[in-house]
């Protein structure tokens, strides 16, 4: 195996085997009624991760489909077992620490950066960056926290099962976006929209894509959703395709999304039970509230793109 | 019928609109569209399972979660809150402002502080209804609902428009595999990161803009209060 994938692939073990880890707190509460199916959801992850590249594919596009078959009937729950720190000690300990405690997480980010341009220079792939930064922001956490090096596991699958099944959203996104092209979705899309927009008017087309990323995320109430159907049916072949970079199309693309994240209230957990948790008499007051803002911010985002895309 | 393959983006749409399990909602979508485009299931489960597995990339986010856990684990949040807290003798407006600056800054640094619940709530309403209370005296319901819906506001700004910015962020790396799966191997979570900070600066700025405009209105509406 060339040296890229290699590093990737030990990277995808990494994450494979906090994945099993959250599959064994799972298994081992026995208050949980989905344990079982819990545990079979977070192994079948790690297979995919760890042995997936090694065989047939469709072995892992099954596992995709049990994996949903468990999400859907309601199998995958957070168990109850987890190491919750307690207020007490995060607050002792923040006065003992002070602001060194932003120290790691902010670091992650910047060598993040640094590690990708060295990275570029040795022609290996940028993307390594988010590991290796994370291996050396985990060190300085350690000498900051001098936390028992159990937290590294125990801390970093509790934040997985927090985030939970959804967390593999955006990489089944992007699967499906790659479906959708095989069975042509995104012409079919493309063919429709062609009938709207003069030959090559490139600021129609930046105009009809992020204001279909807006549209879309408003009904779906998710912009990553909106990003795979309306990238791959309208920002690709009428952008892209008319020269447009796909860099910053993209960049673009999933902010346009998020204007539209502010005016739904599909988007639940951000507009709507927020309102809830301040008691404000008009449920929708924050949406009312974000409304001028996100129209401006999106008519922002045509001009931008127009601009520095082409 | 060409228009027939639309029915995953139908049932992608259903499926979020009416809640259902997000996961399933995409599998079924994309199971769906390959069988009314003429795909065997076989090949279903080969195109679904190869883009997974090359896809991997998307879900690296996870490496960054030990860091954060443990950093949560002795006293972020805690940190954080003093921080904000310490904001004082700010206008209504200037407190949504510093918020969501902070509250950027910190997502472009790949830090997560805020939320709802553990911010929003305990902290940024309670200090920006107090300083329009310390102006004006006491405010009619109307008003603390405009207060209440800017504050929530501001959270959102902050959270959604710079999280980009951090390479590890699970936005910048759905952009990226999206890309690369459709062919675009030069789109990598670096370049996608820096080309997300325009929006992120102009997020900030336009926040405070609106902040401003929100101080503007309370003076306008209200008596001064202290000052009659």
């Amino acid at each position: 195996m060339e040296l890229n994938v290699l590093i990737g692939e030990f990277f995808y073990i990494i994450i494979g085997i906090i994945f099993i880890i959250c599959g064994i707190f799972a298994l081992r509460d026995k208050e949980l009624k989905t344990r079982i199916g819990t545990a079979v959801f977070w192994f079948l992850l790690a297979f995919t991760f760890i042995v997936g590249p090694h065989i047939p594919r469709w072995i892992t596009g099954l596992c995709i489909l049990v994996i949903a078959a468990l999400t859907a009937m309601n199998q995958v729950r957070q168990p109850g077992n987890i190491d919750v720190p307690s207020k007490e000690f995060a607050r002792k300990s923040a006065d003992k620490i002070g602001n060194k405690i932003f120290i790691p997480a902010v670091s992650l980010a910047l060598i993040a950066v640094v590690v990708a341009y060295v990275l570029a220079e040795l022609k290996l792939s940028t993307n390594h960056a988010i590991g290796i930064s994370a291996a050396i922001a985990l060190a300085i956490a350690f000498i900051i926290t001098k936390a028992p090096a159990k937290y590294a596991y125990k801390d970093g699958s509790r934040l997985m099962m927090n985030v939970g099944p959804v967390g593999i959203l955006p990489q089944l996104l992007a699967a499906l976006g790659a479906l959708f092209t095989a069975a042509g979705v995104g012409t079919v899309i493309a063919n429709g929209v062609a009938s709207i927009i003069p030959d090559g008017s490139r600021f129609l087309g930046v105009a009809i894509y992020c204001i279909g990323m807006a549209l879309f995320t408003i009904i779906m109430g998710n912009g990553f959703a909106a990003f795979s159907v309306i990238t791959v049916g309208i920002g690709i072949p009428f952008v892209i395709m008319q020269g447009g970079n796909p860099i910053i199309v993209g960049a673009l693309g999933l902010t346009a999304g998020y204007c539209g994240t502010l005016l739904t209230p599909m988007a639940a957990n951000f507009n709507i039970m927020p309102a809830a948790l301040l008691e404000t008499k008009d449920k929708y007051a924050i949406i009312k509230s974000q409304a001028p803002f996100a129209a401006v911010l999106l008519v922002i985002h045509i001009f931008l793109m127009y601009f520095l895309a082409f | 019928m060409e228009v027939l393959k639309l029915i995953g983006v139908l049932v992608v749409i259903l499926g979020f609109a009416l809640k259902r399990d997000t996961i399933a909602t995409v599998v079924v979508a994309g199971v769906v569209t390959g069988l009314v485009a003429g795909m065997t299931p076989m090949e279903i489960l080969e195109v679904l399972g190869n883009s997974f597995i090359t896809q991997r990339l998307a879900t690296l986010f996870v490496l960054t979660l030990p860091i954060i856990g443990i950093s949560e684990r002795y006293g972020l949040k805690e940190k954080a809150v003093d921080f904000i807290g310490g904001i004082k003798g700010a206008t209504t407006g200037k407190v949504l402002s510093i918020y969501q600056s902070i509250r950027a800054a910190a997502a472009a640094f790949s830090v997560r502080l805020g939320g709802h619940p553990q911010f929003v709530r305990p902290l940024i309403n309670p200090m920006a209804q107090a300083a329009a209370v310390a102006k004006y005296g006491d405010l009619d319901e109307k008003t603390v609902d405009v207060i209440k819906g800017a504050s929530a506001a501001s959270e959102n700004y902050g959270n959604f428009f710079a999280q980009n910015v951090f390479m590890g962020a699970s936005g910048t790396l759905l952009i990226v595999s999206t890309m690369v799966e459709q062919g675009y191997t030069e789109v990598t979570a670096l370049n996608v990161a820096m080309w997300s900070i325009p929006v992120a600066v102009i997020s900030v700025l336009l926040g405070i803009a609106k902040n401003y405009l929100l101080d503007r209105k309370l003076a306008a509406t209200l008596s001064e209060e202290k000052e009659s």
